[in-house]
Formats: C-alpha cells, sequence, structure tokens
C-alpha cells in the first residue's frame, strides 16, 4: 500500500534488497535466539525469533516484503528477567533523535515502562531494513516515516504475547486482562511484571495480526520526551565508533593523494618506519581510483608521526586537476547549451511580458564536516571479518568490505556504532570510508599484521577528502505581469550528479539525477521549462543534509519573494495565493510561522528586516520567518521562528532539536567561508579555520512551532534545512537593496 | 617517562614528549570522553581543564604538562564537583546533545567559564556567548547550550 507513495530510490534499492536476501540463506545455521530474554552485549547476533529470515525465506516469503519486519519481535525488543526492556534500532543514530522516536513508539503499544527501556543499534542483518526500501539504511529523513507502523506492529506483538502468556498462567481470556507500565494486569487486580512473563512468552507463536491503539490513547507518542542518551552524552560516557577498542588494536592514518584519482609516483617511508610505534607503510587503494599510503601505528599520534615522515610524490599529470574559477565558466556556458529537460512549458509569452528578471545564481562544494572524524575498525580473521564503524548504510558497506576482503558477504558482521555527526557523509554509495580501513587491514594482514586496526582521518583527510555537496548554477528567466501571475519561466541548472555511476544509478531518468531538481516544482504551479546539465567533473559528490533541496529552495524561495517584492505584494500573501486549497501543509506551516513570528503586526528594530521562506522536502514542509540585519557588510541572523508540518508529531522535543540544528546549519550556507574550492586539483581548504562552519555566536533565538496533525508522521532530519538561508537573504535583500544570488552570501 | 596528574592520579607514561595531551588520554590510559575533533584547536572537542583553565588538548604536548593537574569530562561530570554536577544536569534537563560528539568539550568550557566567575553573578547572554564560542557543535545546539550555561550559573547562584 505504501510502496506506491514512494518516488524512484525505492526501485534501486529493491534490487539490492534481492541481493541482500540472496545471500541471507546461510543464517540459517546460526542459532536461535529467544526474543524476550536479554542477550550479552553484541549477542543479537542475526535476531531469529520465531519468524526469522531464515524461516520467511523457507517459507517462500518475498525478501523485502513490508511487513516482514513487523513480523519478528525477537529482532527488536528483548526483555530481561528484571523487566528492563532493549529496543533495537533498524537506523543509525547520529545526533537525529531516532533512538528515543522509534523507542517511543515501540514501547507505547508495548505499554513498557519507558523509565526501564534501552536502545541499541542492530548490525547489517537483513532484519533490520527500512521495511519499504529493503535495504538497511539512514537517510531522506525516512526513518520515523517508514518505521512508524513497523514499530508499533513490534511493540503490539510482543505485547500480545506477553498478554497470551499471563493468561495461560491465570487461566483467563486474554481479551480480558489489560496492560500498563510494564505489567500485565486481571481484572481480580493480579499483576505480572514484563521480565517475569517474558521467557515463557517467547515460546508463544508470533501473532499474524494485532490491534494498534487508538491514537486518543497514546502515553508516549505526542509527549515531549528527553533522549535515552541525554546523561551519558551529558557525562562523557557516551562511546562512538571512534571509541571502538579491540585487544591489540593498532591505528592506521592515510597519506591520501593530493588530487582526485592520482596514484603514486615515489615513496620514501625509511623516516616514517624508524617512527616508535610505527608498524607498518602500506600502500592501499583510495576513493576515485587514487593510491594512498597507510601508516599503522601504536596509537593515533604515532601513525600521525609517521605520516608526516613519508616523503611521497603523487602523479598528477594523467588526472584532472579541478579549477574552481575556471569550472564557474564552464559551468556558465554550459546554461546556453541545450540539454534534457525534466519539464516543459511554452517559453513564447516571455517575450512579451510585462516584467522580467533574469538572474543567476552560484553555490559551491560544501564539506559535510561531521564533529566525530570518519572512522573504521576492522578485525579481519582468516575467513571472516568484523567491522565497527558508525554506517548510514551497513548492508551496503557490509557486501563492499566483504567484496574488497576477498570473503562471502555472509562471513563479514558489522555493528552500527553511535556516529559523531554524518549529514550524510556516512552514507556513501562507493562505501569509500569502510573500503579503505578495509583494503588497510587486508594489506596489514598480508605484511604480517593480525591485529584489528582502526584507521582515522584526520580533520585535514575530512575536509580535503572530497563526497561534497556538489557546486550548481542556475540560470532563471521570468515573465510575469503586474499581479505577480507567472507567464513563463525558463530554468536551467547545471552540477554533478550524486547517484551517477554508483548503485543508484537507476534512479536517473532521461539523463536527469532526480535528486539536483527535488523542490523546483511543487507547491507553485508555474509554467517552467526545467533543463539539467550533469557534467562530469573530478571531484567525489554526495548528499549533504536535505541533498537537491540545498540550492533548489534557495532559487525558487527568493525568486518568488523578488516577484512578490517587484509586484508590491506581501510575500506572505503572495504565496498563501499561490497554495490556495492545493497546498494545505505548506499553508498552515507558513501562517503558524507568521502568526508566532509576529510578522507584518510587530515593529522591527531600525536596521533589520523581515526574511519569509517555506520549502518541502521528504515529505515535510518547514517555514522560516526570520529577522536580519547587515553589520558592517556583514548578514547577522538574530531571530528565527519555525512553523513545522511533519503531520504526528511523535516527540516534539527532538523536533525543536532538529528544526534548531537544521537551521544552523542551513545558516552554515550563507556564512562567509562556508565554501570548499578546488585550485589546481587541490581543495584549498584544510580544517575549521577556512572552512568555516557556524559558531554559537552566529546562531539566533530559534522559535519552533509545530502545526498539529493526526495523520502518520513524516521525517524531520532534513527539512528545516532548505528555507533557512533563502528566508535570511529575503530579509538581507531588502536591506541591501539588491537579490542575494550567491552562497555563501558575497555582500561586499 | 612522562608524569601526569590526571584527575587527581600521579600517572607515568612511556610516550613520546610531544605525544599531544588528548592522545595521552584517548590511546594510553583509555579515557575516551575526551574527543579529537579538529587537532588544530579550532574547534574545542578536546577541552581539557590543566590547573582548572579550559585547555584544547589536541595541541599541548604532555612535555608541556608536567606537574599540573589535567582535570577530564570523567572527573568534572562524576558528581564530585558541584559546578561540574550542575553543568551535566543543566544538560540533560535542556536535551542539549544531538550526535553529543563534541558535548564533552562544551561542557568543559561552561565548566571552566562557570568556576572562573564569582559567586553570585550570572552571567549576561553576552559573556556566554563569549565564553563558548570557541567550541564547534556541528548538530546546531547552541540554542540550548545556551539556555543550560545560563540555567547551570543560575542553580549555582
Amino acid at each position: 500500500m505504501l510502496i506506491e507513495h514512494l518516488p524512484e530510490l525505492p526501485r534501486a534499492l529493491q534490487h539490492l534488497a534481492e541481493r541482500d536476501a540472496a545471500h541471507a540463506d546461510t543464517s540459517a545455521a546460526l542459532p536461535r535466539r529467544g526474543f524476550l530474554k536479554l542477550a550479552g552485549l553484541g549477542g543479537l547476533a542475526l535476531g531469529l525469533g520465531p519468524l526469522g529470515v531464515a524461516d520467511a525465506l523457507a517459507q517462500g516469503a518475498a525478501s523485502a516484503a513490508g511487513l516482514k519486519p513487523t513480523q519478528q519481535p525477537a529482532s527488536f525488543v528483548q526483555i530481561a528477567p528484571d523487566g528492563g526492556v532493549t529496543v533495537t534500532l533498524n537506523r543509525l543514530e547520529f545526533g537525529q533523535g531516532i533512538g528515543t522516536g522509534l523507542a517511543m513508539v515501540l514501547a507505547e503499544e508495548l505499554d513498557a515502562d519507558w523509565s526501564r527501556v534501552q536502545v541499541r543499534h542492530g548490525n547489517s542483518d537483513p532484519a533490520y531494513a527500512d521495511p519499504l526500501y529493503g535495504m538497511h539504511l539512514t537517510g531522506g529523513s525516512t526513518a520515523m516515516k517508514h518505521s512508524y507502523p513497523q514499530y508499533r506492529e513490534l511493540g503490539a506483538r510482543a505485547r500480545a504475547m506477553l498478554v497470551a502468556t499471563a493468561a495461560a498462567r491465570w487461566k483467563l481470556d486474554a481479551a480480558r486482562l489489560r496492560t500498563e507500565s510494564g505489567q500485565v494486569i486481571a481484572p481480580d487486580g493480579r499483576r505480572a511484571g514484563y521480565g517475569e512473563l517474558a521467557e515463557a512468552a517467547m515460546a508463544q507463536p508470533v501473532p499474524a495480526a494485532v490491534t494498534l491503539k487508538d491514537p486518543k490513547d497514546f502515553r508516549l507518542i505526542g509527549r515531549a520526551t528527553g533522549r535515552l542518551d541525554a546523561r551519558a552524552k551529558s557525562s562523557g560516557q557516551q562511546d562512538f565508533g571512534i571509541d571502538v577498542k579491540r585487544p591489540g588494536q593498532l591505528t592506521a592514518v592515510v597519506a591520501h593523494p593530493p588530487v582526485f584519482g592520482a596514484r603514486l609516483a615515489s615513496l620514501d617511508d625509511s623516516a616514517a618506519r624508524a617512527v616508535r610505534g610505527v608498524r607498518a607503510v602500506l600502500r592501499v587503494p583510495v576513493a576515485a581510483g587514487g593510491e594512498g599510503v597507510a601508516v599503522v601505528a601504536d596509537g593515533y599520534w604515532a601513525a600521525r608521526q609517521g605520516r608526516d615522515a613519508l616523503k611521497a610524490a603523487w602523479a598528477t599529470e594523467a588526472v584532472e586537476k579541478v579549477d574552481s574559477t575556471r569550472q564557474r565558466a564552464q559551468y556558465r556556458a554550459l546554461l546556453d547549451q541545450p540539454g534534457p529537460r525534466a519539464f516543459d512549458a511554452d517559453l513564447a509569452p516571455l517575450a512579451t511580458a510585462p516584467h522580467r528578471i533574469e538572474a543567476e545564481f552560484h553555490f559551491p562544494y560544501l564539506a559535510h564536516a561531521p564533529m566525530e572524524p570518519l572512522n573504521c575498525t576492522v578485525q579481519l580473521g582468516e575467513a571472516q571479518a568484523e567491522i565497527w564503524t558508525g554506517t548510514q548504510f551497513p548492508g551496503g558497506d557490509a557486501r563492499a568490505a566483504a567484496q574488497v576482503l576477498g570473503l562471502k558477504p555472509e562471513q563479514v558482521r558489522m555493528n552500527v556504532q553511535m556516529a559523531g555527526g554524518g549529514f550524510g557523509r556516512r552514507g556513501v554509495p562507493s562505501s569509500d570510508f569502510v573500503v579503505q580501513a578495509c583494503a588497510i587491514a587486508r594489506a596489514a594482514r598480508a605484511a604480517g599484521l593480525s591485529a584489528p586496526i582502526r584507521t582515522v582521518w584526520s580533520r585535514e583527510d575530512d575536509i580535503k577528502g572530497g563526497q561534497y555537496r556538489p557546486m550548481h548554477v542556475h540560470r532563471a528567466r521570468i515573465g510575469f505581469d503586474a499581479q505577480g501571475r507567472v507567464l513563463a519561466w525558463d530554468h536551467a541548472l547545471v552540477g554533478q550528479s550524486i547517484v551517477s555511476g554508483t548503485f543508484f544509478e537507476g534512479m536517473v531518468k532521461n539523463g536527469i539525477d532526480p535528486t539536483a531538481m527535488e523542490g523546483m516544482r511543487e507547491p507553485y504551479p508555474f509554467p517552467m521549462r526545467l533543463t539539467v546539465h550533469h557534467p562530469k567533473v573530478n571531484v567525489p559528490v554526495l548528499w549533504w543534509r536535505s541533498v537537491g533541496s540545498t540550492h533548489t529552495a534557495f532559487v525558487m524561495e527568493t525568486l518568488v519573494d523578488e516577484i512578490a517584492r517587484t509586484t508590491k505584494q506581501d510575500p506572505v500573501a503572495y504565496r498563501l495565493a499561490l497554495f490556495g486549497d492545493q497546498h494545505p501543509r505548506h499553508r498552515d506551516a507558513l501562517k503558524l510561522a507568521v502568526e508566532r513570528s509576529g510578522y507584518g503586526r510587530r515593529a522591527l528594530p531600525a536596521g533589520r528586516a523581515w526574511g519569509v521562506a517555506v520549502h518541502e522536502s521528504f515529505s515535510t514542509v518547514v517555514a522560516w520567518v526570520v529577522e536580519a540585519s547587515v553589520q558592517d557588510g556583514r548578514a547577522v541572523l538574530h531571530k528565527a521562528t519555525a512553523g513545522v508540518h511533519c503531520n504526528l508529531a511523535v516527540n516534539p522535543r527532538s523536533i525543536e532539536a532538529q528544526i534548531q540544528g537544521a537551521g544552523v546549519m542551513g545558516l552554515s550556507m550563507c556564512l562567509p567561508g562556508a565554501a570548499i574550492t578546488l585550485k589546481d586539483g587541490v581543495v584549498e581548504q584544510s580544517n575549521f579555520g577556512d572552512f568555516v562552519v557556524p559558531r554559537l555566536t552566529d546562531t539566533p533565538e530559534f522559535a519552533v512551532h509545530i502545526v498539529p496533525s493526526a495523520e502518520p508522521p513524516t521525517g524531520i532530519g532534513e527539512p528545516g534545512l532548505p528555507p533557512l538561508a533563502p528566508a535570511f537573504a529575503n530579509a538581507v535583500a531588502q536591506l541591501v537593496g539588491r537579490p542575494v544570488r550567491e552562497l555563501p552570501f558575497a555582500l561586499a | 617517562m612522562t608524569r601526569l596528574n590526571i584527575n587527581g592520579r600521579e600517572r607515568t607514561l612511556d610516550v613520546d614528549p610531544s605525544t599531544p595531551v588528548l592522545w595521552a588520554l584517548r590511546d594510553a590510559l583509555g579515557l575516551t570522553g575526551t574527543k579529537f575533533g579538529c587537532g588544530a584547536a579550532l574547534c574545542g572537542a578536546c577541552t581539557v581543564h590543566v590547573d582548572g583553565q579550559a585547555t584544547r588538548s589536541c595541541v599541548t604536548p604532555v612535555a608541556a604538562v608536567e606537574g599540573r593537574r589535567i582535570t577530564t569530562i570523567e572527573q568534572v561530570t562524576d558528581g564530585s564537583d558541584p559546578v561540574g554536577r550542575a553543568v551535566r544536569e543543566a544538560w540533560v534537563k535542556h536535551d542539549v546533545a544531538q550526535c553529543g560528539y563534541c558535548q564533552s568539550g562544551q561542557i568543559m568550557s561552561a565548566t571552566a567559564f562557570l568556576k572562573s566567575r564569582p559567586r553570585g553573578k550570572p552571567p549576561t547572554a553576552a559573556e556566554i556567548d563569549a565564553a563558548m564560542a570557541g567550541n564547534i557543535c556541528r548538530c546546531g545546539t547552541y540554542a540550548r547550550i545556551r539556555a543550560a550555561v545560563a540555567d547551570a550559573a543560575r542553580s549555582l547562584a
């Protein structure tokens, strides 16, 4: 039922899911493990329950059928004899709060005692595939949207099995029992804790169908709830991937080629090998076909000193050396070339339109720069490997790892670790940082080192290491009348395809990568011709929080504002008229932000201006109303008020946090210095000193308001980002008297 | 051999004298609450206290802090220090963390800041901003950091 609502992405993923399933049959050899008994840490190797993956396959069930993951509560919830409930995540928790959110959803239907609930990450087992995509991934703000029904059903099934156990014990009809806060309660007041029922409950059959709660009976869902990991993360106790410590573990640091794809011309590693603590120096393949040098040592510092002592030279003649200034000119030239059209319109009215805007927009490459540098620990044995890393794609990474290591996929176990941010950087189709760590482990083993090896990227490696939000150039030619009615819109955009050449290639249609143009059309009913160019450039690119909407929202929302201002209309009223009754969620989100911000009713201090933007991405609509000023040639954001429409708000507190955080990341695109540029093939930035990210002193006062709704929840990790920068730019445009068409802002 | 006083304990380490305190803590002593973020004193994730002063451990060689008191997040938030405890509780109450990776450093900066102030004089918003400007949070938890620092200051007044 839900499948038909999905965009292009799932078809590419479905293909992968089928490949995953083909490898799943060997799991039958693994021991079964009861779902309600708390296994030791890492004990849930492949959480086969009463209806496990192997059984499902044996029964001929479709490999990635939507309901499968709801039918194996054993893989998702464990109840210890003392009543402690452990929920297993099918997503990466990397700050977005999904661990708390999905635990709330499952605990709601389970009627668990929330104070006894904890969460942990799943591994690369197929059980943790996205129930709709059929692949284990965290991205596209899909976690809550796709797993809300799944985790409800899992909780309800586990609850039913506990109730059936109590009913059998008390010789009562299960229908007469109720549950509350981790206990089954009989009509006569007898109570049994889930912990004491758990062992017997595991022998119960998993019910084929369960009745879910009426939302009016929710006790947890909808309640502003603190994060389950708040205390660990406020006391230095939370471990991340970089904190993994296996016995005898060594650390590797890699010298990457200065230009993407370059191979070594010469290497003198004698000084590096002489550094105390250095165990090996290894030539290893790195991203984009390049070659690097891994220095393996007892710890990070010895490895770094070893790397600094390398005398390495790369042959850069054979690879394209990108220059951002030249690239900008090349992209601009492409704007005038014919190319594939995403959609079309009659452009004849352009010539006679009473008003015209011609606008060109520039967006640089951007690094994700999550605070935890990329890292991956690999323990390679004779015929198996174990990997620890914070990844958004554990299934794809495990498969890529197996290939590099010369193992079968089932011989690789991926342990998903808490990640210190990611924003897309840990969801890499080429599995770059996992493949690199595996290549090092393999080379080290061949050199006689069998210890587990943790590969750690320095911040410079991260900033210079590629996988950027692509650089883009847009041009719009718009004709409209005195009422602001758009008569024709000729639009071209140029930027590298993110999915081309990856296993998501199937998403490309008619030569157009849909991730480059998402957000260009809805919700505005403009007659637009959109031409898309995807040049091939020797710079690795990747999705960056909110993907295409990082640039399309900016283009559309600043141009809509400009049309409104040109025709002397209030930008809010203009948008509301365009939404009409067709886009009630846009309307409600915008109206809420307008109302709570005081827009139009409250006079601003001298030198400040209002800015507005609204955008839907990943099925959630966010409107920002901001107050900004320009001080000494620098744009300052003072206050930002959000109106959010994400349907049912499962955890309003984490929604607020995500909108605030996405707002800061949206702001990050505007700050001078927020750009990755290349000269002679070399990335010019290297660390937080020259790749600027917002600090506390850049941060406005935030207010986040959520439109009430009972519809099934949509995602929240990304949608707060896209409208922030255009709202800010719309305010700045009024202050400086000209439109802002470049990110980061160039006001001088 | 380098002798360090870490969280009140004398430790003897056989590491190169150039080794930053960060890597001595993390790799040699297993104290992983202190985080590696940039390696260049630009982000504050590695902040520890040296004789009570917030210090970037990623650029501080062990040779430079022999004989001085080094305090890490593990000790500051273990409940024994009233300011550290107040900051920790404010962080939990305001649900500051998202990914949480930078928060050790944020808490170490906030604690050093609040300890440096005369009692009974709550910091202004501008003072809090200035004190915390050296710590980067890529998740953008800044609004809650502001609120938590102010709250911790109030609870200590």
